[in-house]
């Protein structure tokens, strides 16, 4: 890297500038692994501990033997199986809703300009004002019983999927991408005689790949984290997301069952983020600063 | 367009070529609210009606199913309860606690790791790596280390032969243990958000400072904070209204209210008023008042960041 920050290369060349650096950066480096990793660490650590050791102080730091039968015991008691199948359900139903519907809506409010657009539009940004803990009764209440069709979503995967739908902030970034494609591009698929869905799919979704990425992790990482929506509206444990089922069964297990629990529902999304942090990091930051 | 034959009487044309046009007007409308009709009607039930419904139930009582109206009846109950006030002095402690920490911080972080030449890769992947665990892992990952008995953190003063202390256990520091917590599980988004945009400052810059005699804090003052300000007061903003709105990590650290019920923030006590005492009408009051409080801040984020694209 040649691009220059804060401090100038000539300081940073001079003898007390490298002994600065390297101890700056070597500080830096063992407190943001024992302050960031060091949790991770102690959450495997200790879910491999027996009873006894768990409750020994002072603590162990490695533990002397692994009990991985922790592990097991916690999969098998806590269904984390059927936790974690439920999340990634109810995260990729979420997505799919979204990128058909917001990506419709904006593609609609920013290339097809119906009549009311820009009211809708309008509506759709002012719920930005409103904080989301704000609408949680009301919209609790409202997926009770829906008006007009009468249903009681509770327990039911849409009462997750539908209301993820209502993003304006994934319509508004979506409606400004879109809005930067060329006219000239889409005057020629239409003088082609594509249709107006036929020109989305094939011209305006190809172009938007980078603000797709954006809006998909927005939508799988806030089902991922969402708490209180899923505890309210999902009471059956069996139909449990993630954080919701460790929360409820989080007192009714031996300590070190929970923490080897705790460690396994880290592990795919860290799987995940390791995988792709370079996408995922990308995409967030460029969402935020244009957003 | 060009003039039709001018020996067809020129209404009939008029009108066939105006009805022509109001036919594909009608056809491309249709085809464009076809494709906006499945967010609207997601909107229209999860977003615009609860949005009513809350202006409505704060003037409401239900009781035995039957609803009725009863003014500012909600308002009155809630601003007399002893709560409310305590609710709102927890929430403003926070705010202020995250505000230090969760928002400085990763200001602080990002410059610093902004000068790494080594190793940027890898810090930037641990501070994030919290954001991607489930929240209620963090969670209960904390309740361990806040423990008073065989706790990380008491370990850790212990050996670093500083006083035990009480953590969440305590009025005094049960709040401030929250926002650490809170501030681990959540500080990478905004020092990635901060990283991004101190890598966009121009170099020349700091090189045109350092000739004016600038050291380091007045680089840092003059160069580095004016040139990320919009981002600086984006994420200022963002902070506020999130952290007003905090409700997970107290409700899991401290069963939501906390020693002496400090902890309970305004969502918390919303959250009671709904869902433990039965009272929409309550709830909905508060809600509303917190609204008034935000949607101020909500507005000037709003115009920020579209003064931010132009």
């Amino acid at each position: 890297m040649s691009e220059r920050t804060l401090i100038s290369p000539a300081q940073l060349g001079r003898t007390r500038g490298k002994i600065l650096y390297w101890t700056v950066l070597a500080v830096v480096v063992t407190g943001f692994t024992v302050v960031f990793l060091g949790p991770l660490y102690w959450m495997v650590a200790n879910g491999l501990k027996s009873t006894e050791e768990f409750a020994r102080v002072p603590p162990t730091l490695v533990p002397h033997s692994a009990h991985t039968a922790n592990y097991t015991a916690a999969w098998e008691v806590m269904d984390l199986a059927r936790l974690l199948f439920n999340t990634l359900y109810y995260a990729f139903g979420a997505l799919a809703f979204q990128l058909v519907l917001d990506v419709g809506a904006a593609y609609s409010l920013s290339r097809l300009r119906p009549v009311l657009g820009k009211a809708v539009l309008g509506m759709m940004l002012a719920t930005l004002m409103i904080p989301a803990a704000v609408l949680v009764v009301p919209q609790y209440l409202t997926v009770l019983d829906v008006p007009l069709i009468q249903r009681n979503l509770l327990n039911s995967p849409w009462v997750i999927w539908l209301p993820s739908v209502t993003n304006a902030f994934n319509i508004f970034l979506l409606k400004r991408f879109f809005d930067s494609v060329p006219q000239e591009i889409l005057d020629a698929a239409s003088i082609d005689g594509a249709s107006a869905l036929r020109t989305l799919r094939s011209v305006v979704l190809p172009m938007s790949r980078p603000v797709l990425g954006v809006v998909s992790i927005f939508a799988v990482v806030g089902v991922w984290k969402d708490f209180l929506w899923p505890m309210l509206t999902l009471p059956d444990p069996a139909l449990q997301t993630l954080n919701v089922g460790i929360y409820s069964l989080s007192t009714g297990v031996p300590e070190n069952h929970l923490i080897a629990a705790l460690a396994m529902a880290c592990a795919p999304t860290l799987l995940v983020f390791l995988v792709f942090q370079r996408n995922i990091m990308s995409g967030l930051t460029a969402g935020s600063l244009k957003g | 367009m060009t003039a039709p034959t001018t020996t067809l009487p020129v209404g009939r044309a008029v009108r066939a070529a105006s009805k022509e046009e109001f036919r594909r007007a009608f056809k491309r409308n249709l085809t464009a609210h076809g494709f906006l009709i499945g967010a609207v009607l997601c909107f229209s039930f999860f977003s615009w009606y609860p949005m009513v419904r809350e202006f409505l139930l704060a003037f409401q009582k239900t009781e035995g199913g039957a609803t009725r109206w009863v003014g500012w009846d909600n308002f009155r109950h809630v601003f007399q309860d002893p709560g409310f006030w305590q609710a709102w002095r927890n929430t403003l402690l926070f705010t202020g606690l995250a505000l230090v920490l969760g928002f400085l911080l990763p200001f602080v972080v990002a410059v610093v790791l902004n000068e790494f030449r080594h190793a940027q890769g890898y810090l930037r992947l641990l501070v994030y790596l919290p954001v991607m665990m489930p929240p209620v892992a963090s969670v209960l990952l904390f309740k361990y280390f806040y423990d008073p008995g065989y706790g990380l953190f008491n370990r850790a003063l212990e050996f670093l032969h500083l006083p035990a202390q009480d953590w969440l256990q305590s009025g005094d520091t049960a709040m401030l243990s929250v926002v650490i917590a809170s501030t681990w599980m959540n500080m990478g988004s905004a020092t990635l958000i901060y990283l991004a945009a101190l890598q966009g400052i121009p170099g020349e810059l700091y090189e045109a400072a350092e000739l004016d005699g600038a050291g380091l804090l007045r680089k840092i003052w003059h160069v580095t904070v004016p040139q990320t300000k919009l981002i600086l007061s984006l994420m200022l903003l963002m902070q506020i209204i999130a952290t007003m709105q905090v409700f997970t990590e107290p409700f899991l650290l401290t069963g939501g209210a906390g020693p002496e019920g400090s902890t309970t923030t305004v969502v918390v006590l919303i959250y009671q008023y709904a869902f433990s005492f039965n009272q929409y009408g309550g709830a909905a009051a508060l809600g509303l008042c917190l609204l008034v409080l935000l949607a101020g801040f909500s507005a000037l984020y709003v115009r920020l960041s579209r003064d931010n694209e132009s």
